[in-house]
């Protein structure tokens, strides 16, 4: 019989995704990585809530299932691999996907050798993605979910070969609706629990505070100008802002203004229209390539720039194995350092990588 | 299974059930109660008491039921926090003496009584986990109203000096608690010959049910009621009694002491074999705690380089249940707080075993968990 360590964060997802697994035929093992203190995140201290409560969660689920439960604490990898590398690309103006971080490094690297002692053949989560085997070409693919609403390709691009050959999505195919429903059947204690939406780490959304408060380090104020180098006022440390932000600028300006550009150097936001929130040509680095190898020629495929963003039509210039440049066919709005760029053709996942720059037309860095 | 982890909990002792059973039918009254159904009861609680005097060598007057250890330390780090100790707009003012390496049950409760004003002197332990008294000599103030040190330490099983200690907290006018959780019902305890004020034990750490314990407070200190009600165990614990539970731990009290000098003897020897195993099989391991004034069950060990959360969960695939330390520290493990007060590297301390044994195991098991653990280790010092 085939073995299987479930990830269980104590949501709904992957606790369908275990009962899933188990009903398939694996013998299945769940478990719950604990990633930081609550503390850490700066809710609750001292009371047993948040990131506890959830592992109670997990727990229930996996003792009305049967199998067995462990709790692993890797807080120390998710500082190092995704906490601090957060706080660095936000320290380095750019824009982070900690979740991105969380899979790479964390659910499918540190969770995965911890599955390879314990003797497991896959690693299972609860994300809404599809793996299969193409054998012509022998790889391993990554294909967008049937329900595109839960869609989660983009923040898996990063998984390799040897990954996704030891990956199971059991949710890929459903519904989300579904997932609910079996959970509801099941009478899961989390059947109605609410979807998390901030990061994890950061449950009050207040992600400069959280910054501060761990680094313990002050950001200074610095000016807003516009592109011509007019003071339109003063923000409160760089990293408040994100590439196309216009709430909470704290300005009181006779036309909506977006955050266009941080220049770290300067500490200055620069603001200007939608308008100029618009580009096509980016680099994109630390690139993995998924359903093909890396290319040596121009490739059209579609790109995403963002976690909420649909696809759009863009050709891939690569510069070397795992750097390339990607010009969309139509300007598209806010490409932010810091984010992920993903290529897709169709339904599958090329590859991705993070974005580093954007460039004008000339491909001069913006 | 092999059940390699006595210190977290036990197995009831055979005899046990039976004693409890009656009381969980049949004699179901209130020990308070006036019938002769509620007087039978009554009498099987001081019947317990008894014994569980016997067993620590005090007054059937000077044992208090609770509900277990973590109750009793509590009890004893908070009535502290009495009027006497309490001034308008200064709050609570004191001085409390507990070692590095004692259980959270008595850790945490001198941290909540600090938060209240109250000054709290950790005093260290040293390499083997021994608590050296001239260190509590040297913390002793003029307002130090109590020392709180373990008799027995549930994680490396090393014994402390508690008498010795006693006497210093007694010279310098405190009194003296110890946390004998762990060694009660395992070695001879002697309140009197200790010379301690409390001392705090549960029942299921030596083949008694969950969910009671006692407190033994010498004759003569009145603590603050740590339940305010009934007047049940002298009104200083109010509530009605856990009467199967109280007449379990009496039961299991007596029989431990009539095989005590002979399972301890049995289980030093399996116990030491194991140590030796280990050492000799799995290359770089070594054992923490003392060598000499030990558990007789307790085998702690750190096997360098590999992680317990993998190690446990490897060992609990073959059917070997061990822990990594305190089974009440949180779900997910934590550096133990008692390696790291006694000179492990966090590191170290995620890499350390606890095996704790009793009587009911054999030689052929503890050779079997020998051979998993030798595999295991090697297996993972593969990937």
């Amino acid at each position: 019989m085939k073995k299987a360590l479930v990830a269980m964060s104590g949501g709904v997802d992957s606790s369908v995704a275990a009962y899933l697994t188990k009903e398939a035929g694996y013998e299945t093992i769940g478990v719950t990585m604990k990633l930081y203190e609550n503390e850490t995140a700066g809710v609750c201290s001292d009371k047993t809530c948040c990131s506890l409560s959830d592992i109670e969660d997990a727990r229930n689920v996996a003792f009305d299932l049967g199998i067995p439960y462990y709790v692993f604490n890797f807080s120390g990898d998710f500082e190092k691999e995704v906490i601090d590398r957060f706080i660095h690309a936000y320290e380095a103006g750019e824009t982070p996907n900690p979740c991105i971080d969380c899979n790479r490094y964390m659910k499918f690297e540190r969770l995965m050798e911890r599955g390879r002692e314990l003797q497991q053949d896959y690693v299972v989560t609860g994300h809404y993605a599809i793996v299969e085997h193409d054998e012509g070409s022998g790889r391993w693919l990554l294909k967008k979910s049937v329900d595109r609403h839960k869609d989660q390709s983009y923040v898996l691009y990063s998984l390799t070969q040897e990954q996704l050959a030891h990956v199971l999505f059991p949710l890929g195919g459903m519904h989300k609706e579904e997932t609910r429903r079996i959970a509801e059947e099941q009478g899961f204690v989390n059947a109605r629990k609410h979807e998390s939406q901030d990061i994890c780490f950061v449950p009050d959304g207040d992600y400069a505070a959280f910054i501060r408060r761990f680094t313990g380090k002050t950001y200074p104020p610095g000016e807003f100008v516009d592109f011509d180098g007019h003071v339109l006022g003063e923000h409160k440390g760089m990293i408040k802002y994100t590439i196309g932000q216009r709430k909470g600028l704290g300005l009181a300006l006779p036309h909506p203004m977006y955050v266009c550009k941080k220049d770290m150097e300067t500490n200055r936001v620069i603001l200007g229209e939608n308008s100029d929130l618009f580009h096509s040509r980016f680099i994109v680095e630390n690139m993995n390539w998924s359903a093909i190898e890396s290319p040596d020629m121009d490739i059209s495929a579609e790109a995403k720039v963002r976690y909420s963003q649909k696809a759009s039509p863009a050709v891939v210039h690569p510069l070397s194995e795992n750097k390339a440049v990607v010009e969309f066919r139509e300007p598209q709005r806010a490409i932010t350092p810091g984010q992920a760029c993903v290529l897709y053709d169709g339904d599958y996942v090329l590859g991705g990588g993070t974005i580093t720059s954007v460039q004008d037309t000339d491909g001069h860095t913006i | 299974m092999i059940y390699l982890d006595n210190g977290a909990t036990t197995r009831l002792r055979a005899g046990v059930l039976d004693a409890m059973l009656p009381y969980l039918n049949e004699e179901y009254g209130n020990p308070f109660g006036r019938s002769a159904l509620n007087r039978s009861c009554g009498a099987a609680v001081e019947k317990a008491r008894r014994k569980i005097a016997a067993l620590v060598g005090a007054g059937y007057k000077e044992i208090f039921f609770t509900s277990g250890g973590t109750e009793s330390d509590n009890w004893v780090i908070k009535h502290l926090m009495d009027p006497a100790s309490f001034r308008e707009n200064q709050g609570f003012h004191g001085h409390l003496i507990v070692s590095a390496v004692e259980h959270h049950a008595v850790l945490k409760p001198a941290e909540y009584l600090e938060k209240l004003g109250f000054d709290v002197t950790v005093v260290p332990a040293d390499g083997s986990g021994r608590v050296d008294p001239a260190a509590v000599k040297a913390a002793m103030r003029k307002d130090t109203r109590l020392v709180s040190v373990m008799l027995a330490n549930n994680e490396v099983g090393t014994i402390e000096p508690v008498h010795e200690i006693a006497e210093i907290a007694h010279a310098g006018g405190a009194l003296m608690h110890t946390d004998a959780v762990q060694a009660v019902g395992h070695i001879p305890v002697d309140v009197k010959d200790l010379g301690v004020d409390f001392l705090s034990a549960s029942g299921h750490k030596f083949g008694g049910p969950k969910g009671v314990g006692f407190l033994y407070i010498r004759r003569g200190l009145l603590p603050e009621p740590l339940m305010h009600g009934g007047a049940q165990e002298r009104g200083l614990r109010a509530g009605t009694h856990n009467v199967p539970a109280i007449v379990g731990m009496g039961a299991v009290a007596e029989l431990a002491a009539e095989s005590m000098e002979e399972e301890r003897a049995y289980e030093q020897g399996l116990r030491d074999h194991m140590i030796g195993r280990i050492i000799e099989e799995i290359p770089g391991a070594f054992l923490n705690g003392d060598t000499v004034n030990r558990l007789p069950g307790n085998c702690n060990v750190t096997i360098p380089g590999l992680e317990n959360e993998a190690f446990l969960v490897r060992l609990d695939q073959e059917g070997i249940c061990a822990a990594a330390g305190s089974a009440c520290s949180a779900e997910a493990s934590e550096p133990s707080h008692v390696l790291t007060a006694i000179g492990r590297t966090a590191e170290e301390a995620g890499c350390s075993l606890r095996f704790t044994l009793n009587y009911m195991n054999t030689r052929e098991e503890i050779d079997h968990a020998c051979d998993v653990l030798r595999d295991v280790a090697q297996e993972l010092r593969k990937e």
